[in-house]
């Protein structure tokens, strides 16, 4: 599939455009990451593509990591550090360059326009996102139980993520998910 | 670090903001907030800059903050540039952004490397699993959360929007540039007919 190319090559430039299409931030761009890295390049299987968003959602920093571990999963610590910097880099440029111009003429009305334009493409994609890790990770009945009771409380309640992802884990661990 | 929250309104003290931060004052204050961001780095962030340093207002910060949610890509990435940049420039930006993302990448490709070597163990192969429903779980809650207002507002355009998107990427798998392509401009179109008609 991959044959044509230098794969840290492929890493750049596909996260390189995927960064300027991440509408909402990182986590509209996983239904992206899918296509991409399972069923376009075959870098990972489903069950790799869940794994990673789990190690990514366990760990400290912003979302956008996950890109991370696909790329360290491609060509190890350089396409690690290549997939990082071709996902943050040309949207910082991007915001370097928008928060010079708009310093400038700060009382335009377009911002406002645009952001309530694209907010509901951002949940459009976000719920996509939701849908496709559901799909790969929610097999079984405890599996789907365990992501709506997760969802529920995060919903309803404020209590700290890092609980319901360490409950999940240990569902895990006794073998009730499959 | 499960999904950031949707942005939320913060009561403004007025409160002086105290002198520029240097670039390595930046770099550090970026890398303590993304180390510690589990549950979301902005909420770290905005304790740090308004709250702890002083760097900015809290209006400040959520103006800086709405510009850099409709800017594509990581919202809290563009954050650290357009916050490192507006006190020390191209320098303060590039700082910022290495703090921000540099040390807890490193973290992120030690586990890489973990995974690489013992991702196939049964047990952790279990845990995983469950921690990935869990994860699916939190990101469906930001969702919901995000679509309240929509629903509420009986924003029928925006649910449109939203609904044809989550078509297009979730069920039909389509390539996202392409979609956005057209969508993008679609609904910046009708947003601004919508308000032209309002205003009239």
């Amino acid at each position: 599939m991959n044959s044509e190319g230098n794969p840290v090559l492929t890493l750049a430039w596909t996260f390189g455009l995927m960064s300027l299409f991440a509408v909402g931030g990182a986590n509209s761009a996983i239904p992206e990451m899918h296509r991409v890295a399972v069923d376009v390049q075959h870098w990972l299987s489903d069950k790799q593509f869940a794994d990673i968003f789990a190690i990514a959602q366990m760990s400290p920093g912003p979302n956008v990591l996950i890109v991370t571990l696909i790329g360290y999963s491609v060509a190890g610590v350089a396409g690690a550090l290549v997939a990082t910097l071709a996902m943050c880099v040309p949207t910082a440029v991007l915001a370097y360059g928008v928060s010079r111009l708009l310093t400038r003429s700060s009382h335009s009305r377009w911002p406002a326009i645009i952001q309530a334009s694209l907010v509901p493409l951002s949940i459009g994609l976000m719920g996509a996102s939701g849908l496709i890790l559901a799909q790969t990770s929610d097999r079984t009945w405890t599996a789907a139980l365990v992501t709506a009771v997760a969802a529920g409380l995060a919903s309803t309640t404020r209590l700290n993520p890092f609980w319901m992802l360490l409950a999940g884990g240990c569902v895990g661990f006794a073998g009730l998910i499959g | 670090m499960p999904p950031d929250s949707p942005p939320v309104a913060v009561p403004a003290p007025a409160s002086p903001t105290s002198a520029p931060p240097s670039l390595i004052a930046l770099f550090v204050a970026f890398a303590k907030m993304s180390l510690a961001g589990f549950g979301g780095v902005l909420v770290f962030a905005r304790r740090a800059i308004v709250d702890r340093h002083r760097w900015m207002t809290a209006e400040e910060f959520n103006e800086t903050f709405a510009l850099c949610h409709f800017l594509p890509g990581p919202n809290i990435v563009n954050l650290s540039v357009v916050f490192g940049s507006r006190f020390r420039g191209i320098a303060g930006a590039a700082a910022a952004f290495t703090g921000l993302v540099g040390p807890p990448a490193v973290v992120v490709t030690i586990l890489a490397a973990l995974y690489a070597r013992f991702g196939e163990v049964e047990a952790l192969r279990r845990i995983l699993a469950g921690i990935s429903c869990a994860a699916v779980g939190l990101l469906l809650a930001v969702v919901f959360r995000m679509m309240m207002p929509l629903i509420g507002k009986r924003d029928l355009v925006g649910l449109v929007v939203m609904a044809a998107v989550f078509i297009a990427i979730g069920l039909l798998r389509l390539p996202l540039p392409a979609v956005l392509l057209v969508a993008i401009p679609l609904s910046i179109a009708i947003t601004t007919a919508i308000r032209r008609r309002a205003a009239a």
